[in-house]
């Protein structure tokens, strides 16, 4: 049985004067202990879908309609005390930027020993030593000192250590990590990436590893999903998806990385913008800055196919593989 | 190649150095230490000793990661900031030290682009506004159609529809501010532009937009630029030089491939090995152990030797010079000169 199971989400905003739909649809499952990027540009959803499947979502935003099954249980009508239980018991989520996600005026000790004392009934002095051992388990050296510390007092990959601590506290089944390292530098990034990876590992620890970098993704990750304008467009094995995507939006993505073209040649660029909720264009989404688009792909949104490996939401599959760009990305 | 090193450069930076004081007045710089008063002044060491040059047509990269100084380095380039000692020259002529009126010639020829479209229009002037006043500022004799002439242009240039000139910046989104900073950077002409960071606050697609934009404005306005940015595979496939920054030291200057293909320095290599592989199932990613120090009260010697894995004795007592290597790329260690890192990887 798999550990997440997501069936048509869809996710809207209710602003003053219409109602936007910033998920539109979305299905997808984790198994047990696996680890499942989710890429995009600004905009695409990514962050929504990883607070959605909290249900952390607050207005203007909701939940329309579909369902997150997590452990069999639908986390979209569970009650706010079971909701208490799953939130960063059974499932935890660490954010971008560690200042903000720690509270400043609390002691890295209170803010673990306070979580471990809601959720378990433990006295004080074995939520401390609990806290000692995941702090040596993400190499936070003398960690009895650290927690009489404070945030500030801590440097930002530190701190993103410390956020990973608190997030395994507590054992949950899975991790949800929303661009957990693009405040730091790159070789901080490397760190905290490799410890995050060997983490899940050893621990069993599913992981939603939402970023907007190619390459974490390629090196964190056993699947992938690939959202633009609020719908799954792409997913299936991430080797699959980098080394021989059929969309042309993830082709686009990947063809424009400097790294795809020869130093000092133009790249290759997607033309125009990722489309605001309340202009998403008829059809599909990516119509206007898609080279192969047709009439079909103006007016009717594809169906989501079975392509090879891979799940893909294009009309025109068959006919990009023949396309020359595509031969580019596979070599 | 052979002549650009006799030739002049255009941009030179001769040993550089730019602190910032911490504590301002008498009463900051009063420490209580072993029963006495006594007057101390911290300051950051942001820029130390810092020498580099970029000749005419260079894209000049200066790559590091957060603190190593190189965003210090361009404002004290463009003039923003006043360097503590060290000298600039630009095209012949010292700069670091004109007054106002003696730098307004120059503001003309050397432009800078800024890391976030979202600061740097100003939120009240519409692009016509904010792309006009450069022109006005720098050309107080031209009329108003060659003004307009000469933003029309500008905008066609980047990629900028000109009937969109009437709006505001709130009405554009990340990238196109960013060609909107760019055009304005051009609409006086300029040799040389300084980027901040020009493509961090970007998607990957627009990334590629404005990176191409740049490219093409080198090519066909014949600029140099100084390019500040933390990410490499943007300076493999936009710089020629490429110049590897830590804390505030200039740990290796070299032509792009040669860095790329053959890194010395034991920061660069490591560097190098963190930036996340698209296609590498197995990265070897060198652990550096720590992290950066804070650049209050430098250490003596090397900066980089609290995380380096070959750091001796030497490198704890005296700071290394650049040295020239064999490729033409200057490199800062003791090690790379003593030829100890090469021994060890054999070993």
């Amino acid at each position: 049985m798999s550990l997440l199971s997501v069936r048509d989400l869809t996710v809207k905003f209710a602003m003053r004067d219409q109602t936007v739909t910033a998920l539109n649809g979305i299905s997808f499952d984790l198994a047990k202990g696996e680890r499942l990027g989710i890429v995009g540009e600004s905009g695409a959803g990514k962050s929504i879908t990883g607070f959605s499947l909290m249900n952390l979502l607050s207005r203007p935003g909701y939940i329309d309609s579909g369902k997150i099954e997590f452990e069999g249980e639908d986390v979209v009508k569970m009650s706010d005390k079971r909701l208490r239980d799953l939130r960063g018991n059974r499932m935890a989520m660490i954010f971008q930027d560690p200042m903000v996600t720690l509270n400043p005026v609390l002691t890295i000790g209170q803010q673990m020993i306070e979580t471990l004392m809601a959720h378990r009934k433990l006295s004080r002095e074995e939520a401390r030593q609990i806290a000692i051992v995941k702090l040596r388990e993400v190499y936070i050296p003398s960690p009895e000192e650290r927690l009489e510390q404070y945030p500030h007092e801590l440097s930002g990959g530190m701190r993103q250590r410390i956020i990973i601590a608190i997030a395994l506290l507590l054992d949950p089944q899975l991790i949800i990590a929303d661009e957990p390292t693009t405040a730091l530098d790159v070789t901080i990034q490397a760190d905290i990436m490799e410890l995050l990876l060997e983490l899940c590992q050893s621990n069993q620890v599913g992981l939603i590893l939402i970023t907007h970098d190619l390459g974490v993704v390629s090196q964190m990750t056993e699947r992938t999903l690939v959202m633009y304008a609020g719908r799954i467009i792409e997913q299936g094995r991430t080797r699959e998806i980098i080394n021989d995507p059929q969309h042309p939006y993830t082709q686009g993505l990947i063809n424009a990385l400097p790294q795809q073209t020869v130093p000092g040649q133009r790249l290759k660029q997607i033309p125009g913008n990722m489309p605001g909720l309340a202009s998403i264009p008829t059809g599909c989404a990516f119509h206007p800055r898609c080279k192969y688009a047709t009439d079909l792909c103006r007016s009717q949104i594809p169906e989501v196919v079975q392509y090879g490996d891979l799940k893909v939401a294009c009309h025109e599959v068959q006919r990009l593989q023949a396309d020359e760009d595509r031969q580019e990305v596979r070599a | 190649m052979t002549d650009a090193k006799t030739e002049t450069p255009l941009l030179d930076i001769r040993n550089l150095e730019k602190r910032f004081d911490l504590d301002h007045g008498l009463l900051e710089t009063l420490k209580f230490r072993k029963g006495k008063f006594v007057r101390e002044t911290r300051s950051v060491h942001a820029v130390n000793n810092i020498s580099l040059q970029a000749r005419k047509g260079e894209a000049l990269c200066v790559v590091g990661e957060s603190g190593c100084g190189k965003s210090t380095v361009a404002r004290l380039v463009a003039g923003l900031l006043t360097p503590t000692a060290g000298e600039i020259h630009y095209d012949g002529q010292r700069i670091d030290n004109l007054s106002r009126a003696g730098i307004q010639p120059l503001r003309k020829k050397i432009q800078m682009i800024f890391q976030n479209p979202y600061a740097s229009l100003n939120p009240r002037m519409t692009i016509r506004q904010a792309l006009e006043e450069p022109v006005r500022h720098h050309n107080p004799n031209a009329s108003a159609a060659e003004v307009r002439d000469k933003v029309t242009e500008v905008m066609l240039s980047v990629g900028v529809d000109p009937s969109w000139a009437k709006r505001y910046p709130h009405e554009f989104s990340g990238g196109q501010r960013q060609r909107i900073a760019i055009a304005r950077a051009l609409t006086v002409n300029p040799e040389f532009i300084i980027a901040d960071e020009p493509i961090s606050a970007l998607d990957v697609s627009i990334q590629a937009q404005v990176l191409n934009l740049m490219l093409e404005a080198k090519e066909s306005r014949g600029l140099t630029y100084l390019f500040i940015t933390h990410d490499l595979s943007v300076v493999e496939h936009f710089g020629t030089r490429v110049a590897v920054l830590y804390l505030g030291s200039v740990c290796e200057v070299a032509d792009t491939a040669t860095l790329f293909s053959n890194p010395k320095h034991p920061y660069t290599r490591a560097l190098l090995s963190a930036v996340p592989q698209l296609k590498d199932d197995r990265p070897n990613h060198i652990r550096l152990k720590g992290e950066i120090p804070t650049p209050i009260n430098l250490p003596k010697g090397c900066p980089f030797q609290s995380r380096c894995a070959f750091a001796g004795a030497r490198c704890k007592s005296e700071k290394p010079n650049a040295i020239h290597q064999p490729d033409g790329s200057m490199v800062a260690c003791h090690a790379v000169e003593e030829n100890r890192l090469d021994e060890m990887a054999a070993g």
